[in-house]
């Protein structure tokens, strides 16, 4: 059936069967590679995207349950060429090693910022818990969330 | 072949033909594991020059002066793309941006084995350092005839040109015109000086990360061909399981389901679309199970491994004569198998079409991989290409070769249409071959000087090298018809080894035993895990030098510098230890403590010296790492900031493996299937800080890094929960439960 | 261990709780409220209590779930500070290590049974029911004298907790000098001698230490445990705390086993898996030796009753029916929830229950259901084990009751919930921390 949803600010209509999750129609009917499939259990976090300004499991999330919601993925931040604040300091940080994992690190954090513009350390390990990193690149991705956060870049190292 | 060897043709300027050397059995690229990589022609010569000595099969000047340089090592995650550029960037003395990187592609690149065991550096940085070197040096040369001067007055400025003392340049390109790369490379061509060095030694951004934060095309996951259908196999819960009565018939009723392939026990469903695929998978795999192998060894874990058949391996049997012993200490280690837990499971793309098949994949060896899968479907090795395409972080031979296998095989019952496989989480936890379970055993013992007086050692472990190069060394092979039996399981020799990887201390121990008790039999499936088998080796040896010198009273950093003699060494372990602060540490109180460790991978590859603080919640068993302090010695760094970001990884990986992880099964199938069976650490455990240092080693040869820390972190972690408690833990993980149950109330 | 549950019927209960309360504590408060104080004590050094005790004392707190109320998130065990919300306030655990400030350090073996038994502190001063006293009260002294033994050997942490929110008057402390009057019942569990002596363990543990009733057990309006529905279900942080009593709605009558293996792994092959407050319940009783979690399951499974040798029932699965009943539900089921839970899944795979086995669904209030869709399941025992995702931030509350709808017409045979996204809005506000 033909579905209606808003990505990145773009009205798109989908050719999916409803109860699709919108991972893959993220990645296949738009084309879309920033949302990774990890796990497709919602325990990972590679398929990180925002709906309604909040975080969200992609590979869980039927394609029919976004409604009018509108879905940001990280095509949406900024381009290599512009890249969102964060983008930036993901890059400033060398914050990626096989990478796999930092478009969903990307946008989990972003929605923690553009809720809390200032969080401490804590709450942006407490948020970022639901995400994993299998290279082991989570201090860098935590000193380029600190980067935007305001904090200082070492954190609140106890 | 012929049409992308001509497509590379039609560009014009210098490559001429590769240069494609016989294989046959010698060196052991990739740490001694996978096949044989190709045969040595000219040994005289640095790194992988040796078996591709052409000049043109690794630099490529078009006329406009675009560079392309040829590797056969792969990205994984690990940097390599922007490290070889830098290299080829500074000898070439050229700026990085003007150089295209081809990399293992079987179809264009030379053959360097696989890209593993810390190897890339060493072998494929040095042939590209020194095959840059030889063209710099003939560019050079060439401009010397055209300007009839004498080649040493010439420089070149950085900037792809050629310049004289009278201010005149020349371009690459257009020397290049004038110049055949077509000829073996000198073992000593001109190197540029390190004190001059403009890339070499700088932190390049990696090249690779900006596609990575931005949504770019980026993985093998990302290919979208046209015509490309969806695929998924039909599987049991895990290796050695089959399904009972696979719903075949239900399945190929499903919306958009295109074919339902049956060779022999191996099935898979493909469709147009990837959640077709992922449904018809489901109502395929709606059965029970069977298992077909050995039940698992539940009861036992790793040591299960200590009685199984072996063959025995004498690694060091030295006599210094008897010395006086004033205390010894003996212990058990173990390990358990481990899961390479790649967050993107394995994926690969195949196209059979014109009697060839092509193969998008993200495995450590495609080079192996184009013979072996060749041998799999029937194909001579020609008509089979291998191009490696990143993917997730694989550390190790995840589910990859075998993904690819199997998308190979489902391409060449649908020719013409591309096919893209992706094994689904559960599959790469259960079908993947684990990082081997392990167990250790020691006896070691101090004179009253203080100094070990002998040393015995034995290691019990399976072959950590089951990198498919025949078609048998894929799952998939044994479940066709006809089918292909699995190879005879082998041991890495040393100087690299595989379960007796780093069993060889570093240290100078008197009247050292050290004996691998080589097991064939594999209770769970299992090949190579970073690091191998110096995991719980360095692990190992630096637990008991803590509890030697602890016997002995003394500090354990004093204790190892009277042991060691090389200087390097000795320069990594004080240089970790002053940053950390060791001789004002906190001293161990119940609850604080400090541990320090040391390992040089291999004996051959990089040092690492690790010091951390911890802390020991009493009343949880929770450890908390305060901080990590590093020192590594790498030789020549090429970016000093990704040999920081592996090293740091690699710290929290074995944290992550020390602390939490292990592969759980039952009977007959294995239970860790998802994150919930099997957690790895997460934000809220990694440690306060991570520092590394990376010593600077100005034209020193590379020494491959990215394995190093995977040792010494285990082991520092374990001396500081000594430290901080009294208790030693000697069988990982050593989970809350497990420091709880040792320190008690 | 919160007494003061929320536990709203309608919107004004509370307020007719709250002035019977004022009126009756007011009066009463004059004449009985006054407790003495019990002099400090300097703080006892960890050497003088014996090893042994100090062993048992540990394993009684983890029988007790003590550390579960008494540490906050990212705080140091039994510290204090973790707030309880109440529809009263909000009340702050304290400090259960012997700093003498800010702990216990100064408080004798005898102020600390009196705090357990009677639910005054060291200082005189009432303590909240929130302190479950109603259920340590039956707890001999013997163990007792072992939790202080144990927490007194802990290192002292300095760390007050924060004051109580309470609305007014319930600030006014003596007033819990009535509720006691009311609701407190000193007293040893009695003894059946009929009974095995591990069902009689069982009793003590479950009335005593492990107070399961806190949760399980219906409280009325002054939020006191209603004795005669022991074990008809109650309400914990939100969650709905499933009967215990011959009215468990669980799919299979529950064996002594299979209930050992759910409170050791928060998982039985036979019932789903441990959620919500019930996690950190599992947490602690898998590190208790496993005679003690027989013991608590041998007293429980006789409270449900049954045989559990009657003829198996086949489980529900209406499919069809329910999909064309709840179209929406079922078609979200397919990308939500059939990943895991669906046929051919990976769970299922593994053995794990099927749906139609989880008391969630068979229970006639949708609260728990509604909160493990909204929360998901951590996975109770060291980070290993069940984990699923919670769909808070990705399904609206109509969505998650058109799921729960499909969910129960389909996987029981039981009839539809009502006002189920009114249910969900309820779950979603009193899940969020407070």
């Amino acid at each position: 059936m033909t579905l209606s949803i808003t990505v990145n600010g773009k009205r798109h209509q989908v050719d999916a069967s409803p109860e699709t999750p919108l991972l893959y129609v993220l990645r296949d009917d738009l084309g879309l590679n920033g949302a990774k499939y990890g796990c497709g259990l919602g325990q990972c976090g590679a398929c990180t995207v925002q709906l309604d300004g909040k975080a969200i499991f992609s590979c869980i999330t039927p394609v029919s349950a976004v409604g009018d919601r509108p879905v940001r993925t990280v095509e949406g931040l900024g381009t290599v060429d512009r890249m969102s604040p964060l983008q930036q300091a993901f890059r400033d940080e060398q914050a990626a090693q096989c990478g796999y994992c930092i478009a969903g690190m990307i946008m989990r954090a972003q929605a923690l910022l553009d809720a809390d513009p200032r969080p401490d350390e804590a709450k942006i390990r407490a948020h970022m818990q639901t995400n994993l990193c299998r290279c082991g690149t989570h201090m860098r991705i935590l000193r380029a969330i600190r980067r935007v956060a305001g904090l200082p870049s070492d954190g609140a190292a106890a | 072949m012929n049409l992308d060897r001509r497509q590379l043709l039609a560009g014009g300027g210098l490559l001429v033909a590769f240069s494609m050397a016989g294989h046959g059995l010698a060196q052991l690229a990739g740490g001694g594991e996978g096949g044989a990589a190709p045969r040595p022609v000219r040994p005289d010569l640095p790194g992988s020059l040796k078996s591709n000595p052409v000049l043109d099969s690794w630099v490529h000047i078009a006329p406009d002066g675009r560079i392309t340089v040829f590797s056969g090592k792969a990205e994984l995650g690990q940097g390599i793309r922007t490290a070889l550029l830098q290299v080829a960037a500074e000898e070439l003395d050229v700026p990085p941006g003007a150089i295209d990187l081809v990399t293992a592609d079987t179809a264009r690149t030379p053959d360097e084995g696989l890209t593993a065991g810390s190897h890339s550096m060493q072998d494929g940085g040095t042939a590209i350092a020194n095959a840059c070197a030889n063209v710099r040096m003939l560019l050079t040369r060439t401009a010397a005839k055209r300007w009839r001067a004498a080649a040493d007055m010439l420089t070149t400025n950085g900037k792809a040109q050629v310049t004289a003392p009278d201010g005149r340049s020349l371009g690459y390109g257009a020397l290049a015109a004038d110049l055949s790369l077509h000829v073996e490379a000198i073992p000593n061509a001109p190197r540029r000086d390190p004190r001059h060095y403009r890339t070499l030694g700088h932190d390049l951004p990696r090249v690779d990360i900006p596609a990575k934060l931005t949504g770019g095309a980026a993985y093998v996951q990302d290919l979208r061909l046209p015509g490309m259908l969806h695929a998924r196999v039909v599987r049991g819960p895990s290796y050695g399981t089959r399904l009972a009565k696979p719903q075949l018939d239900r399945a190929r009723k499903m919306p958009g389901v295109v074919a339902v392939i049956e060779n022999g026990r191996f099935t898979a469903v493909v469709a147009e679309k990837e959640w077709q695929a992922i449904q018809a998978m489901r109502v395929a795999q709606d059965s029970d199970y069977v298992r077909d192998l050995p039940l698992l060894p539940v009861a036992e874990g790793p040591h299960r491994l200590q009685k199984l058949p072996t063959r025995e391996i004498q690694v060091l049997d030295t006599h210094d004569g008897a010395k006086p012993v004033w205390k010894t200490v003996r212990g058990s280690y173990s390990r358990p198998w481990y899961s390479h837990g790649s967050i993107g499971p394995s994926c690969a793309v195949a196209l059979a079409k014109d009697g060839g098949l092509t193969l998008w994949s993200h495995s450590q060896g495609v080079f192996d991989m184009h013979r072996a899968v060749a041998e799999l479907v029937g194909l001579p090795p020609e008509k089979v290409r291998c191009i490696h395409t990143p993917s997730a972080g694989c550390y190790g031979q995840n589910g990859a070769d075998d993904v690819t296998a199997e998308a190979g095989l489902i391409a060449m019952a649908l020719p013409g249409r591309p096919i893209r496989l992706q094994w689904m989480r559960e599959q790469e936890f259960g079908w993947e071959p684990c990082g081997c379970g392990m167990v250790t055993r020691v006896e070691a013992a101090i004179g009253p000087d203080k100094r070990i007086a002998h040393w015995t050692y034995e290691v019990w472990s399976n072959s950590h090298n089951n990198r498919p190069v025949g078609a048998g060394g894929y799952a998939v092979a044994q479940e066709i018809s006809p089918g292909f039996p699995a190879p005879p399981p082998k041991p890495i020799p040393m100087p690299e080894g595989d379960g007796d990887r780093n069993a060889n201390p570093l240290y100078v121990f008197p009247n050292m035993d050290v004996r691998y008790h080589f097991v064939p039999e594999m209770p769970l499936r299992v090949s190579a895990l970073r690091s191998l088998g110096a995991h719980l080796n360095v692990f190992t040896i630096e637990s008991v030098l803590d509890e030697l010198a602890l016997a002995g009273g003394v500090d354990p950093l004093a204790f190892r510098l009277a042991h060691m003699q090389d200087a390097r060494a000795r320069a990594v372990m004080i240089e970790a230890t002053n940053r950390f602060g060791w001789a004002k540490r906190p001293r161990g109180d119940g609850r604080r403590g400090c541990g320090m460790a040391f390992a040089r991978y291999k004996n051959i590859g990089a040092y690492c010296a690790i010091a951390m603080e911890i802390e020991v919640e009493r009343e949880t068993g929770a450890i908390t790492v305060h901080r990590v302090q590093a020192a590594v010695d790498a030789g020549q760094p090429a970016s000093p900031d990704g040999i920081r970001n592996q090293v740091e990884g690699g710290i929290l990986q074995s944290l992550s493996w020390a602390t939490r992880e292990a592969v759980t099964y039952d009977a007959t199938r294995r239970t860790s299937f998802d994150w919930g069976s099997y957690p790895i650490l997460r934000f809220e455990e990694v440690p306060g800080s991570v520092a590394v240092h990376v010593m600077d080693r100005p034209g020193d040869p590379f020494l491959g890094a990215g394995e190093t820390a995977q040792g010494p972190t285990s082991a520092a972690l374990a001396n500081a929960i000594a430290d901080a408690t009294g208790a030693r833990l000697r069988d990982m993980p050593l989970t809350p439960e497990v420091v709880k149950a040792a320190i008690g109330v | 261990m919160v007494t003061l549950r929320r536990t709203a019927r309608s919107k004004w209960w509370w307020v007719t709780a709250l002035l019977l309360l004022g009126l009756a504590g007011a009066l009463i408060a004059l004449a009985l409220s006054w407790r003495p104080a019990i002099a400090p004590i300097a703080p006892p050094s960890p050497g003088s209590f014996a090893p042994a005790q100090v062993v048992r004392g540990a394993m009684l707190v983890k029988l007790g779930d003590c550390a579960v109320c008494h540490t906050r998130d990212g705080g140091r065990p039994l510290a204090g500070g973790r707030p309880l919300a109440t529809p009263f306030g909000t009340l702050y655990s304290d400090n259960l290590t012997p700093d003498p400030e800010t702990g216990i350090g100064t408080w004798s073996a005898a102020a600390f049974r009196r705090a357990m038994k009677a639910g005054v502190s060291r200082s005189g001063a009432h303590l909240y029911p929130a302190l479950p006293y109603e259920h340590f009260t039956h707890v001999r002294d013997a163990d007792l004298d072992a939790i202080y033994a144990f927490l007194m050997t802990r290192r002292p942490v300095r760390e007050a907790a924060p004051a109580n929110r309470l609305i007014f008057p319930l600030g006014f402390r003596p007033l819990l000098a009535g509720w006691k009057l009311l609701f407190l019942h000193p007293g040893e569990t009695p003894v059946d001698p009929s009974r095995s002596a591990e069902w009689n363990r069982g009793a003590y543990l479950v009335e005593g230490l492990g107070h399961c009733g806190g949760c399980h057990t219906p409280r009325n309006l002054a939020g006191g445990e209603i004795r005669s529905q022991a074990y008809a279900g109650g309400i914990a942080e939100g969650w709905r705390a499933p009967a215990l009593n011959a009215a468990n709605p669980a799919a299979r009558k529950w064996t002594k086993e299979a209930l050992v293996t759910y409170l050791r792994t928060g998982i039985s092959p036979d019932h789903s898996a441990a959620a919500g407050p019930m996690g950190p319940v599992v947490d602690s009783l898998s590190q208790v030796p496993e005679a003690e979690v027989r013991a608590i399951a041998a007293y429980i499974v006789s409270k449900m009753g049954g045989s559990p040798s009657a003829p198996v029932a086949p489980l529900p699965d209406h499919a069809d029916a329910a999909a064309r009943r709840f179209p929406e539900g079922a078609v979200l089921f397919g990308g939500a929830c059939a990943g895991c839970h669906g046929p051919g899944a990976p769970m299922m795979g593994q053995g794990r229950p099927l749906l139609s086995l989880a008391t969630v669904l068979r229970d006639s209030d949708p609260t728990s259901a509604a909160q493990a869709v909204l929360q998901g399941i951590a996975p109770p025992v060291a980070g290993r084990g069940p984990k699923m995702p919670g769909f808070a931030d990705a399904l609206t509350d109509q969505q998650i009751a058109a799921v729960l709808g499909y969910l129960r017409a389909r996987y029981t045979d039981r009839p539809d919930w009502k006002k189920l996204p009114a249910t969900v809005a309820k779950a979603r506000k009193e899940g969020a921390q407070p």
